[in-house]
């Protein structure tokens, strides 16, 4: 026996680039943008989608719900009359933490791309792993909250840097938390310097109307305007 | 724990190119703005390295230092935590030149002496 030396310079996630794309060619040639839809579990990710997806002016949107089980969040939207399909990453107990292309490759077939216009993929509730791995999406949003502490930007800037948009929830419980909005702007500017955020409550509705303009215009543009 | 699907994605990688010989190392490329914990990443190469050509292998991480430059000023840094923002004119349009990196780097592969490689 003897060894060999092989060089092999590859990226680790390759497959799954490659599968992204031909998810996205797929996405682009039916015409549909795509939003991939990030955060930690409880922020209001599925909260937020219900203030925005219904009756959104010109964009019909259809709807794409990843949880490691169970379709709670695909029946709050489908109630919303709005298209959606559920992908489960474990049929039976501790499935996957994240998306990966593949699996959003396997549910091309059931999502109606020819009826949308705009396909918002909610990933599993999860801060570290969703952010590695791209699906063939043409905008990432993520959201968080102000029940989470100002500092999560800096614990987990990877998420916060894998995105176009931030969504700061929850803005109604400011009055009973020692919570500081202004650190939190802080801290998310120090590890994405200029990246958009907007500032909302899904319960009360207040700053919806930006988080749906921002979706009609991404819809509309099928990108995100720096 | 995505660390479990990155280990699989390098196993099958160090498969592609192993060419069916056994491998006993396979070293990767991880950069330091990359979510791994290295940990993490050996235990789940181990479990997931089993009844593959990779099976006892060594996994040996190379960790990437974060260098960022700004487009504004072309200043270059390492960059040890946050903030990203330019420590030479405080701008905010920074790219990361080095330390996104999470990729194959090679492997040794044990083969029989006598077979002649073309």
């Amino acid at each position: 026996m003897h060894r060999t030396h092989v060089k092999v310079l590859e990226d680790v996630l390759d497959a799954n680039g490659t599968i992204a794309r031909a998810n996205r060619a797929d996405f682009d040639r039916e015409g549909v943008t795509v939003v991939n839809l990030m955060g930690s579990p409880g922020a209001g990710k599925t909260t937020v989608l219900e203030q925005a997806v219904g009756n959104l002016p010109g964009v019909r949107v259809g709807v794409l719900e990843g949880d490691v089980k169970g379709s709670f969040d695909a029946d709050r939207i489908a109630a919303l009359h709005v298209p959606v399909t559920q992908i489960n990453t474990d049929p039976s107990f501790g499935g996957e933490c994240h998306l990966d292309a593949n699996m959003v490759r396997s549910a091309v077939p059931m999502l109606p791309l020819a009826e949308i216009d705009l396909l918002v993929i909610e990933n599993v509730g999860n801060l570290v792993c969703p952010a590695e791995f791209q699906v063939g999406e043409h905008a990432r949003v993520m959201v968080t909250s102000v029940t989470e502490g100002e500092d999560k930007p800096l614990k987990y800037p990877l998420m916060f840097r894998a995105c176009e948009l931030v969504l700061v929830n929850k803005l109604d419980l400011l009055p009973h938390l020692d919570f500081d909005l202004d650190k939190l702007l802080y801290h998310l500017d120090a590890v994405h310097p200029g990246v958009r955020h907007i500032e909302l409550s899904a319960k009360t509705g207040e700053g919806t109307e930006a988080w749906r303009d921002w979706l009609v215009e991404v819809a509309t543009h099928g990108h995100v305007h720096a | 724990m995505h660390e479990l699907s990155i280990a699989s994605a390098i196993v099958a990688t160090a498969e592609r190119h192993a060419g069916g010989s056994p491998v006993s190392v396979v070293r990767v490329r991880v950069g330091r703005l990359r979510q791994v914990v290295p940990d993490s990443l050996e235990f789940c190469f181990g479990m997931v390295a089993r009844e593959s050509v990779c099976e006892g292998a060594r996994l040996e991480l190379e960790i990437i230092p974060a260098v960022l430059r700004c487009a504004a000023c072309e200043h270059e840094w390492e960059l040890e935590e946050p903030p990203f923002w330019c420590p030479a004119c405080a701008g905010g349009d920074v790219a990361a030149v080095r330390g996104e990196e999470l990729e194959v780097d090679s492997i040794e592969i044990e083969e029989d002496a006598c077979i002649a490689r073309t």
